[in-house]
């Protein structure tokens, strides 16, 4: 692989010979439009926004080829900027709003829309063409993910992701021709399909046909209401993204900032998911230790991604005995809120109004879930993503960057650095032998970075070696994210090629820093940035700054055992704590 | 496993059996064709007949398409040492006297024959003007073998070519010879076969595919279908040598499913080459294994552009893909794929057998060898020709043809399909080829080529296309999905007497757009039809979107109705109209009221005075 | 009620019916099965004649079409329920089975029946009053414009002109015309003719 010389726009450039034109345009400082181009996810040049001239050999294509696949070739001459492109872009485009839902000042990526971008920048000043337009058909009777088809432009990203990345495939092309929707099955509804909500599609989608069913509405009255007493929860993974919702970088850390705003939206108390990922840990490593010790089914996997739960229901039910019985850390607080919180406090349980903001979509239904409440009250009555959150400080009018830093209340606030690193993949496994090796040793270890299960690999495995009942055994773990991958190693379990003690799962690639729920980041930005490795290194920032590393040493969660629960897996452990599951059935007639 | 003693016996062996002294070989044509007018009848009444009267002495053998298509269901009895004798337009009466007067009696049934010529002699198939100027080479066993039968393709040096190819020559020798010989693509693009090959030949990979494109679906066109059902093997011999020569050892046909009877034949004909050993492992004792596996379509006319074609084996959407990469290099699931057309495939062993010079010899300098062509549409022969390249339009049109029925003028012919374009009168001296075709407009496309005539309107026509392309574009792309659908629409307005000179200019507009910007050729090509018409007949747009007038007659909105004086008064008319526009007394003037009228027609159909004029 | 029949001037013969019916309006609630006979039980044979089929491709990659083909040739459309199971027994998720049955006019999501029933609405026959023809058609087979009669008996849809307005309003039942229809109480007695 070498470079080659090709010339964008009378600009001589030399690239790798696998880039395409444009990327070589890129490198030349020239930014040709997209709009189906997703990298390394959907490069099938579609939408032909793209289009250039090229001369192969001096001799000029007779066509104007899609620049995001035609690779560039020793003296290749590439422009993007004569008349006849221009031209030819703009017919496009407008072509592509002849048939779209054009009701952009009502439409939820009002201002965060890569089609409603190019209309500007393309300078789109008519839409010369009227008729047919695609069936409005709008789908939104699942809790987490919305569908609305008049604002498709069949671009695939959907598809792509939830096909090859994910390795599911719920979305598919549909019909042919001009009668072309991008639908499930059958058109049957995203409630009634295999998704899992991990709404990728939603992180792919480059306009509105793929939103998050929102509950703003719902928690600003629930905050106005003097009866209620509203509590939040946040998400280690929100802190990491809900800056991008007012222009910063991706991936800046905005803890401080995030709970000074939430307190000023009105919130009655303002707590930390983290608190609860370090009550997971020690429920679900005392689960761990327990199966090892006493031959219980392994290998364990954990179960703190709805998303991944759901997977496993649909495709791997046999591996529902392997699951972790914990509930995620999100449904673990809601159930504290509501029993130990309400109790010291003295505030009527049914007067808490339990909000979470979750860089997920797929908690929304899990917070739905029936079996997700404690004697008749839900655990998480509205769960909200960080999109939503950054819309209602913006409702609000708070101006975010000028916000102090605060910090979370007590007494459900405190928590690890090893709650905070749940967000990224690699997380919940760290955090998880941190204790383990704490509990095994005895001792209070200082090397509590295990660098071997971080990283963007889709399946990354690790030993630990540590002494049970005396002996030293290997732990051996693996870590997998993104819903393809954990079929990896499910599959390698089932066919006993692997053999492992714990197993951590994410449904989302990248862990929940790239969750349905986050900022979205656009095609064109995501060339430059990983937003999945930078917010996931905001995290581990976050990890390094606190003292104390380790969820057991959270002394709000050893104030909780001692006052209320007793321990890790007690009786009052299993009522709130813990969770059954069941095969899942899709694609059935309600007829 | 074949040796050259086999081929040659077998082929010996078969010709004796086919022309051997005092035998009677009668072939019935048993094309999708000739069944649908009752060939299949036919066959049955000649069988049953023939056993009944014993005769022993008489071969009965189906046959492909000869071409001539008003003729059928044809029945053409061969006796070595005599003239072949051609009887047309038969039915089970008529082959029951053929079988007694003529295969028993000895005395042919003239009445059912083609025809005398003006010395009083005995006409058949070959003798008609029709046949005069075709070279048949790509349908030269059609209608002459049996397709189901191994041994009839033997006879005519079938499978002599793979043998030459695998015994005599290298891949490189082989590639050298299809190049030397200027064979184009046949299937519409026209690019050269032996560079095809040459592309994919040096591409490393551990599995190469050769696929034959039967999917043939520009509406009027039917060569495909017809070297299919009446020579499938000269397919299979062509795929063989053609995997030889670029390295595969996997073929597959992808036929439409809209062609059962040549699914059929193929299998058969697979059938008996496998048993043979001229496919499977080791052809001929030598390394070179191949096989073939049959793919149907489902009814896309996209999967006939070869990345959507690739998509669809690959059991997806037939969605095209952009080239570059091409199936050269990067094909079918990703290995080096050459694709090659019905016909383009069927010139292929003739060129191995008797080289490159002698297919030069026919057609032009760029464009060697012939073109299957089917003709149709305001003509009065229609049927499949088969004519070297350079030949004009005005010949195949008039001499071959024989021009337009009843009298009407030659308006413009259509060829390419719904990727083409039309070529009016001025420019009928063309000689055909690939690259004359393009220059004055249209492009050869498969093979299709319909005549038009004055009481057709270019704007409908244009408008029939582009609707055709709409319903089969696949929908991947911007340009072809939403571009040609507005371009329907604005048609729609144009023949509803509604459309205007921004819509004109907005046509042109999208068609550019749609030409430069489209994934795959059926875009590229879909506004052919409506640029050629707009050029070359700009009056009757004019006509439609300014006067709000159809000078053809043909578009219903833009129609006038008017009852002149030449009215009897019969009311024949009054009563057939569905909205009671008409008024009027017995033995009185009709009229019509025009704000009723909705211009169907029905009233000028059923006037036997010719006293409705319309305009 | 019977459907705007615009909606439904689609030649593809792909399930237009059940598929537009769920896309007019704006909540797309799952809904009646796809299976309009409703009577392929998982015991039904068929299936595993189709298993043996698949199997019997080894394996073979770009399977899809092939085995769509002899799905429908066995139970004659690619209902859900047939869908399901060639995506439980091929490994390829539905969406993309739904993607290929509904992209080559070939493939019937719905049944269709014996017989074709094509109302005209052309402009000659709309003015004669074809609504009600189509209206009394839905009443009389209770069936949905573009779908089947849970017999299998009759299919029916509505038709762009079929060129004989001075009869209108007409329809045309497989290849026969039957015309004059603003009296349609003659419906019933024709609909009689067919078996």
């Amino acid at each position: 692989m070498g470079n080659v010389n090709v010339t964008v726009n009378g600009i001589e450039v030399s690239v790798p010979d696998n880039y395409t034109a444009m990327l070589a345009a890129r490198q030349a400082g020239v930014e040709i439009p997209s709009l189906c181009f997703l990298k390394d996810v959907n490069e099938i040049g579609a939408c032909r926004v793209c289009v250039v001239e090229a001369d192969i050999k001096g001799v000029p294509m007779r066509n104007l080829p899609a620049s995001c696949i035609l690779q560039v070739a020793e003296g290749m001459n590439i422009r993007t900027n004569t008349a006849k492109v221009r031209k030819a872009v703009k017919t496009n485009v407008e072509l592509i709003l002849a048939n779209h839902n054009r009701e952009c000042l009502t439409c939820k990526r009002n201002q965060n829309c890569e089609l409603q971008s190019l209309c500007d920048e393309l300078g789109i000043d008519q839409v010369r063409f009227q008729g047919e337009k695609r069936k409005p058909t709008i789908d939104n009777l699942s809790h987490s993910i919305i569908r609305d088809a008049s604002k498709c432009i069949l671009c695939g990203r959907c598809i792509s992701t939830c096909r090859d990345v994910q390795g599911i495939g719920v979305l598919d092309f549909t019909h042919r021709g001009f009668q072309t929707e991008v639908a499930p099955a059958f058109d049957f509804s995203m409630r009634d399909v295999d998704c899992v909500y991990c709404g990728q599609c939603i992180e792919a989608c480059p306009v509105a046909a793929l939103t998050e069913r929102q509950y703003i509405d719902e928690v600003f009255e629930a905050i106005e209401d003097p009866e209620k007493f509203v509590v939040v929860q946040t998400a280690p993974a929100v802190r990491a993204s809900l800056g991008e919702e007012f222009g910063m970088p991706v991936g800046t850390r905005v803890t401080g900032k995030m709970v000074a705003a939430l307190r000023r939206l009105g919130f009655d108390k303002v707590f930390d998911t983290n608190f609860s990922a370090d009550l997971t840990i020690l429920e679900e490593g005392t689960e761990l230790l327990n199966r090892v010790t006493t031959g219980g089914v392994l290998p364990m996997i954990t179960s703190c991604s709805p998303g991944w739960i759901r997977f496993c229901e649909m495709k791997y039910p046999e591996f529902l005995p392997n699951l972790s019985t914990c509930k995620s850390p999100q449904q673990m607080f809601g159930a504290i809120l509501k029993t130990y919180y309400a109790q010291k406090m003295g505030i009527d349980p049914k007067k808490i109004v339990s909000v979470s903001v979750m860089p997920c979509t797929s908690k929304k239904t899990e917070a739905n879930r029936p079996e997700m409440e404690v004697d008749g009250l839900r655990d998480v009555d509205y769960s909200l993503t960080t999109r939503e959150l950054g819309d209602m400080i913006k409702r609000a009018r708070i101006r975010f960057a000028n916000l102090p830093d605060e910090t979370a209340d007590s007494i459900l606030g405190e928590y690890t650095g090893a709650g905070v690193i749940f967000g990224a993949t690699g997380g919940v496994m760290e955090a998880a032998l941190r204790t383990v090796a704490d509990i095994l040793t005895g001792k209070d270890l200082q090397d509590i970075e295990y660098s071997a299960v971080r990283g963007l690999d889709g399946v990354k495995e690790a030993s630990v070696v540590l002494p049970i009942d005396g002996k030293e055994t290997e732990i051996k773990v693996a870590i997998a994210h993104g819903t393809a991958n954990a079929a990896k190693v499910l599959d390698a379990v089932k066919a006993g090629q692997k053999d492992y003690h714990f197993i951590e799962v994410m449904a989302c690639p990248g862990g929940c820093v790239h969750g349905g729920g986050q900022s979205i980041v656009s095609a064109q930005v995501r060339l430059d940035v990983n937003p999945k490795a930078n917010r996931a290194a905001a995290l581990y920032a976050e990890d390094e700054a606190c003292v104390k590393r380790k969820s057991h040493d959270n002394e709000e969660v050893q104030a909780l055992y001692k006052d209320f629960l007793g321990k890790p897996n007690s009786h009052l452990s299993h009522k709130l704590l813990h969770t059954h599951y069941a095969p899942r059935k899709v694609y059935e007639c309600q007829a | 496993m074949m040796t050259m003693v086999d081929l040659n016996g077998l082929k010996a062996k078969a010709l004796e059996e086919m022309e051997s002294e005092g035998t009677l070989r009668v072939v019935v044509g048993m094309a999708t064709c000739g069944q649908s007018a009752g060939a299949r009848r036919v066959m049955e009444t000649l069988k049953k007949d023939v056993a009944e009267l014993g005769l022993d002495n008489v071969n009965v053998a189906v046959t492909g398409c000869v071409g001539m298509c008003t003729y059928e269901p044809i029945l053409e009895v061969l006796e070595t040492g005599k003239k072949k004798v051609t009887y047309i337009r038969m039915d089970p009466e008529k082959t029951a006297r053929v079988v007694k007067e003529h295969l028993q009696g000895g005395k042919p049934v003239l009445d059912y024959t083609v025809g005398h010529d003006h010395a009083g002699n005995l006409k058949n198939l070959e003798d008609l003007q029709f046949y005069a100027k075709q070279e048949r080479i790509v349908l030269r066993n059609c209608g002459t073998i049996d397709p189901e039968n191994i041994h009839e393709y033997i006879a005519r040096d079938g499978y002599a070519a793979l043998r030459k190819a695998l015994l005599e020559m290298t891949p490189e020798t082989v590639i050298d010879e299809m190049k030397k010989s200027g064979l184009r693509g046949r299937g519409g693009a026209g690019f050269p076969t032996g560079l095809k090959w040459g592309f994919a030949a040096p591409n490393k990979a551990d599995q190469k595919y050769i696929i034959c494109n039967a999917d043939e679906g520009d509406p009027g066109a039917f060569m495909d279908r017809s070297v299919l059902e009446g020579d499938p093997h000269a397919i299979l011999e062509a795929m063989a040598i053609g995997g030889y020569a670029i390295g595969a050892s996997k073929g597959y046909i992808y036929v439409r499913a809209e062609y059962p009877v040549a699914v059929e034949r193929l299998k058969i004909a697979i059938g008996q080459a496998q048993q043979m050993g001229l496919l499977g492992r080791k052809i001929f004792g030598t390394d070179f294994s191949f096989d073939i596996e049959i793919r149907l379509g489902a009814g896309a006319f996209v999967c006939g552009e070869e990345t959507a074609l690739i998509a669809s084996i690959e059991g997806k959407r037939g969605m095209s893909r952009n080239k570059p990469p091409f199936p050269a290099h990067k094909g079918l699931w990703g290995k080096p794929t050459v694709i090659n057309n019905v016909e383009t495939l069927a010139n292929v062993a003739q060129i191995i057998l008797k080289g490159a010079d002698w297919f030069r010899s026919f057609g032009t300098e760029k464009s060697p060898g012939t073109k299957v062509f089917a003709l149709g549409g305001k003509i009065n022969n229609t049927g499949l020709v088969e004519v070297p390249m350079g030949i004009t339009l005005r010949e195949v049109i008039y001499d071959i043809g024989s021009g337009c029925p009843h009298g009407k003028a030659f308006k413009a012919v259509q060829t390419g399909g719904p990727s083409g374009g039309c070529i009016t009168a001025a420019d009928l001296d063309t000689p055909i080829d690939f690259d004359n075709l393009v220059a004055i407009g249209s492009m050869m496309g498969s093979g299709g080529m319909i005549v038009m005539d004055e009481d057709n309107c270019m704007v409908d026509i244009a408008r029939f296309f582009l609707d055709f392309t709409v319903d089969e574009s696949c929908g991947k792309c911007t340009p072809c999905r939403e571009g040609t659908k507005r371009m329907l629409e604005i048609l729609d307005r144009i023949v509803a007497g509604e459309g205007t000179m921004q819509d004109l200019e907005n046509l042109e507009d999208l068609a550019e757009n749609i030409r430069l910007t489209s994934l795959c050729a059926l875009g590229q090509t879909a506004p052919n039809p409506v640029m050629s018409t707009m050029k070359h007949f700009r009056d009757e747009y004019l006509a439609h979107v300014q006067d709000k007038k159809c000078p053809a007659g043909v578009c219903k909105a833009l129609l006038g109705y008017v009852i002149t004086a030449d009215c009897k008064g019969c009311t024949k008319c009054k009563r057939v109209c569905p909205v009671e526009a008409i008024t009027g007394e017995v033995k009185q003037l009709h009229v019509i009221d025009q704000a009723l009228c909705i211009r169907c027609g029905a009233c000028f159909n059923v006037c036997s005075f010719n006293a409705i004029a319309r305009n | 009620m019977p459907e705007d029949p615009e909606v439904n001037q689609n030649r593809f013969g792909t399930g237009v019916g059940n598929n537009t019916q769920r896309r007019l309006g704006n909540v797309n609630d799952q809904s009646k099965c796809a299976c309009s006979c409703g009577c392929i039980t998982a015991e039904d044979p068929r299936f595993a004649e189709l298993k043996s089929y698949i199997d019997s491709l080894n394996q073979e990659q770009g399977i899809t079409m092939p085995v769509l083909q002899e799905a429908q040739r066995s139970f004659g459309y690619l209902p859900l329920e047939v869908q399901k199971f060639i995506s439980e027994n091929t490994g390829v998720p539905l969406a993309e089975i739904y993607g290929v049955a509904t992209f080559y006019s070939q493939f019937a999501i719905e049944p269709k029946g014996r017989h074709h029933i094509g109302v005209c609405m052309g402009t000659a026959c709309y003015v004669k009053g074809s609504q009600k023809v189509l209206d009394k058609l839905v009443e009389e087979l209770k069936v949905k414009v573009g779908c089947t009669t849970s017999d299998g008996k009759f299919t029916l849809e509505a038709t762009r002109c079929l060129g004989c307005c001075g009869l209108a309003p007409c329809i045309m039942i497989d290849d026969d015309v039957f015309g004059k229809l603003d009296d349609v109480s003659r419906i019933p007695d024709i609909l009689g003719k067919y078996e």
